[in-house]
């Protein structure tokens, strides 16, 4: 199992350590409840340095990440990010990568699960003029995440964040290196990922708990991380989509830009789009009791089979069960009533719109 | 009548009093579990065999079945774990307690484990 430069200060903090995606790191620290609140309320932060980062330059580099994604990537300015998908021929999901114009080319950030994957895709499709490097063993990434990180990364860098808008990124310095600081993340509230030589990794961690104190920061956990995103309603890699999903039954057309010169996938996903997906990935609470789990069956009320529960969970911060599946197009418009079949029992669960929280 | 405690591998205690069982889980179970937030009962007068699942414990990030290590009838639910499914972490032995079955024929514990047993057992673990 790799080790991230962090695995020794988890283990100090007395977390629960496991395998993810080859990478043995944090699932949970004080507990699932607790690390999820101190995000929604205060700061948290996250050790993510199992997800991959390539670098793509030279004079070939627009052509082949525009090629590569669904998204527009010519749109993008220096500093500026965005969220995008890696598609095959057939509109299946590659992955869900972000994507981040530099002065000298692109950073694309790729799930851990899927970066060897991604790294052989784009390599098998660079347009002339084109560099490809991984440097995800030489970089290590920090998430500061909750309603106080703002205040925290600015007094650990000595910067202003006043004018850094969200999916924008900007370089700071610690101890004389560089730090890419991006006001991104994945747990619907404000916050940053910060990437950098793997050499500042302790002293950069040690740092933000240290300053963090007074706001109240605690490290977070794979398991959080979890709820946070479901509650924020962002899809998970492998549970919500996948190569078997196409972003547009994945809710995520306004990622997809159709009117692109030519990518991999436009044209099934210019006629899925003319004749309508069959399937949608709704979001939905439970009526019933019970908590949904990737793979209970959903049914609508006369008991037939409508689709799969992706992704589930009993949310920390609403404290009540969520859900989200692919159900048929039929039953994906908001408050309609479907069904979840938890073990023997039928419970019921209504469709809603948007996040569930915020 | 004197009580029994003991213990099974899936990490249950079951505390025997004449015909009647009360099963709950072990604090190693609760602990690894994490934060309980949902507990799925059974229904008094379900009759459960040996190995069944009879109910579920759900953490936020996973569900565990706990299994019956006797074949019987439901007795009793803790009533009090639908609002406080908390109870299982904060008082696993005691007030986390889950079901009470009426034990069909008599109650066999020489597969079980007692205290001291189940203690040198967790090491293994």
């Amino acid at each position: 199992m790799k080790k991230t430069p962090l695995t020794e200060k988890h283990r100090a903090l007395g977390a629960k350590m496991v395998d993810y995606a080859g990478f043995e790191m944090p699932v949970q620290y004080a507990g699932v409840l607790e690390e999820t609140k101190t995000v929604r309320t205060n700061v948290g932060i996250f050790d993510l340095t199992h997800m991959g980062e390539f670098e793509l330059t030279g004079p070939g580099a627009l052509e082949t990440v525009n090629y590569v994604t669904t998204n527009d990537a010519s749109v993008l300015k220096e500093g500026e990010i965005q969220y995008t998908c890696l598609t095959k021929e057939d509109g299946g999901i590659i992955d869900d990568i972000l994507v981040y114009r530099t002065a000298d080319g692109f950073l694309l950030v790729v799930n851990a699960a899927n970066a060897a994957k991604d790294y052989a895709w784009i390599e098998q499709h660079l347009k002339s003029g084109t560099e490809l490097k991984d440097l995800s063993d030489e970089l290590t990434l920090i998430a500061v995440q909750g309603p106080k990180s703002a205040p925290l990364v600015e007094e650990i860098f000595n910067v202003s964040v006043a004018d850094l808008k969200g999916y924008t990124f900007t370089e700071v310095t610690y101890e004389g290196e560089k730090v890419l600081l991006s006001r991104t993340g994945y747990t619907g509230e404000d916050g940053f990922e910060l990437y950098f030589a793997n050499a500042l990794a302790e002293k950069l961690w040690d740092e933000c708990l240290q300053k963090g104190e007074k706001h109240g920061v605690a490290p977070i956990g794979l398991g959080a991380r979890d709820s946070l995103r479901l509650e924020a309603r962002m899809p998970l890699y492998g549970n919500d989509i996948s190569e078997e999903t196409s972003p547009l039954e994945a809710g995520l057309s306004r990622f997809v830009k159709l009117d692109k010169e030519s990518f991999i996938g436009k044209d099934f996903l210019q006629k899925q789009k003319e004749e309508g997906v069959q399937r949608r990935l709704a979001a939905f609470v439970m009526v019933d009791k019970g908590i949904p789990r990737q793979g209970y069956p959903l049914l609508n009320m006369d008991g037939e089979e409508i689709g799969a529960v992706t992704s589930g969970t009993h949310s920390p911060t609403l404290d009540y069960p969520i859900g989200m599946g692919y159900v048929d197009v039929a039953y994906a418009k908001p408050d309609t009533e479907i069904q979840v079949q938890i073990r023997k029992k039928l419970a019921k669960a209504k469709i809603i719109k948007g996040r569930f929280i915020g | 009548m004197s009580e029994q405690l003991r213990f099974t591998k899936e990490h249950e205690w079951i505390l025997v009093k004449g015909d009647v069982v009360r099963i709950g889980i072990s604090d190693y179970a609760q602990s690894e579990l994490g934060d309980i937030v949902f507990v799925d009962l059974p229904s008094v007068g379900d009759h459960v065999e040996e190995g069944e699942g009879f109910a579920a414990l759900e953490s936020v990030k996973a569900v565990s079945d706990v299994y019956s290590p006797v074949a019987g009838e439901i007795a009793a639910v803790n009533e009090e774990l639908e609002d406080s499914p908390e109870l299982v972490n904060e008082s696993p032995m005691d007030a986390g307690w889950i079901v009470e079955i009426k034990v069909d024929g008599v109650v066999q514990l020489d597969d079980l484990m007692n205290k001291e047993e189940y203690e040198a057992f967790l090491k293994e673990v």
